[in-house]
């Protein structure tokens, strides 16, 4: 196990990037307070960690959580996702108008959306992230993937 | 982002959740490291030494809950700033002393009353923590100080009159002991 090392320095390293996937996941207005919600409930749980190998992805599934209670306290529902064809993936450039349409995205997709672009998770801890299995975030992608294609065609 | 990471701090204080705050403060010999917990100031940190072991060693020693919050030590950089400008001559501060114990605390404490502008030797400091042999004791807890300066080990000198040993440079313990008048110069 390695040591806890002093929470500032998970704010130094990651905060912004907590903030640019929390701008994603619930819009820039709301992002602030989500933020808070996420390093206070990250400070409060911090001691008792015991792992601390990847905090980073701790961290991001915490402000990922508190996105979704952000969603469920404004009494949106994920969407449910169909099945899609497998379809090719490019890296968007992360511009304003990008976020904008993938706020809009239903909770599930932009969570999944953020999480791979925003924070360059892999499938896996999406999955985890998301509680579900690495079959369903992928599909959570490139729905929401295909979807930000049509938007911003 | 900074106006966030603020208001974090603020809250995390607020919730009782900030176990250590600290700051760095400008000093005539150099950034110090100042930390405190929400019983006082419980680690001062030279400027010759490295603020972040200090600050992994007070994760480890004191909480993982260690932030960054200058304003929970306004008043610790007031005092010291009035210190060093040969303002104050007595510091009003609350200490935490967690990170000391035994026979150790015992000297520090004993070392909190040594007046402003005079000094003691390590001999003195064992006879008053309860251990007249204890020199060399004595002398470990000087320079494990952990809250220098405000705790003045600097006025401890060597049996005899040398000047012993300084956790910040002995440069720095002659330039503190000139300040307050005992060194000419």
């Amino acid at each position: 196990m390695t040591e806890l090392p002093p929470f500032q320095i998970l704010i130094d390293e990651h905060a912004g990037e907590v903030m640019a996937v929390l701008r994603g996941a619930v819009g820039r207005s709301d992002a602030d307070d989500c933020f808070q919600e996420t390093f206070i409930a990250a400070l409060r749980g911090y001691p008792k960690l015991s792992d601390a190998d990847n905090l980073r992805g701790w961290l991001l599934t915490i402000a990922h959580r508190k996105a979704i209670d952000h969603h469920r306290a404004k009494g949106r529902r994920p969407l449910p996702v169909a099945e899609v064809a497998e379809v090719a993936v490019e890296d968007p450039e992360p511009s304003e108008g990008i976020w904008d349409a993938v706020g809009a995205l239903p909770p599930k997709q932009r969570a999944a959306v953020t999480l791979r672009y925003a924070s360059d998770l892999p499938h896996a801890e999406i999955a985890a992230a998301l509680g579900c299995s690495p079959e369903a975030a992928r599909r959570s992608l490139h729905e929401g993937i295909k979807r930000l294609r049509k938007e911003l065609a | 982002m900074k106006t966030a990471i603020d208001r974090f701090a603020e809250r995390a204080a607020a919730e009782g959740l900030l176990d250590v705050a600290y700051t760095s403060a400008d000093s005539p010999f150099g950034p110090l490291l100042l930390a405190t917990t929400p019983r006082g100031l419980v680690r001062v940190g030279l400027p010759n030494q490295d603020a972040d072991e200090l600050l992994v060693d007070l994760a480890r020693r004191v909480s993982p809950r260690v932030i960054e919050a200058p304003t929970k030590l306004d008043e610790a950089r007031r005092e010291l700033d009035l210190y060093f400008a040969g303002k104050l001559d007595r510091f009003d501060l609350p200490l935490d002393w967690q990170l000391s114990e035994g026979f150790r605390l015992k000297v520090l404490r004993a070392i909190a009353r040594i007046p402003y502008g005079q000094t003691r030797n390590y001999t003195q400091m064992a006879t008053k923590a309860g251990n007249e042999r204890a020199v060399r004791a004595a002398g470990t807890a000087c320079g494990r100080n952990p809250i220098p300066l405000v705790v003045p080990c600097h006025r401890v000198l060597r049996t005899g009159g040398a000047l012993g040993g300084y956790g910040g440079g002995l440069p720095m313990k002659e330039a503190l002991l000139r300040l307050e008048g005992v060194l000419d110069g």
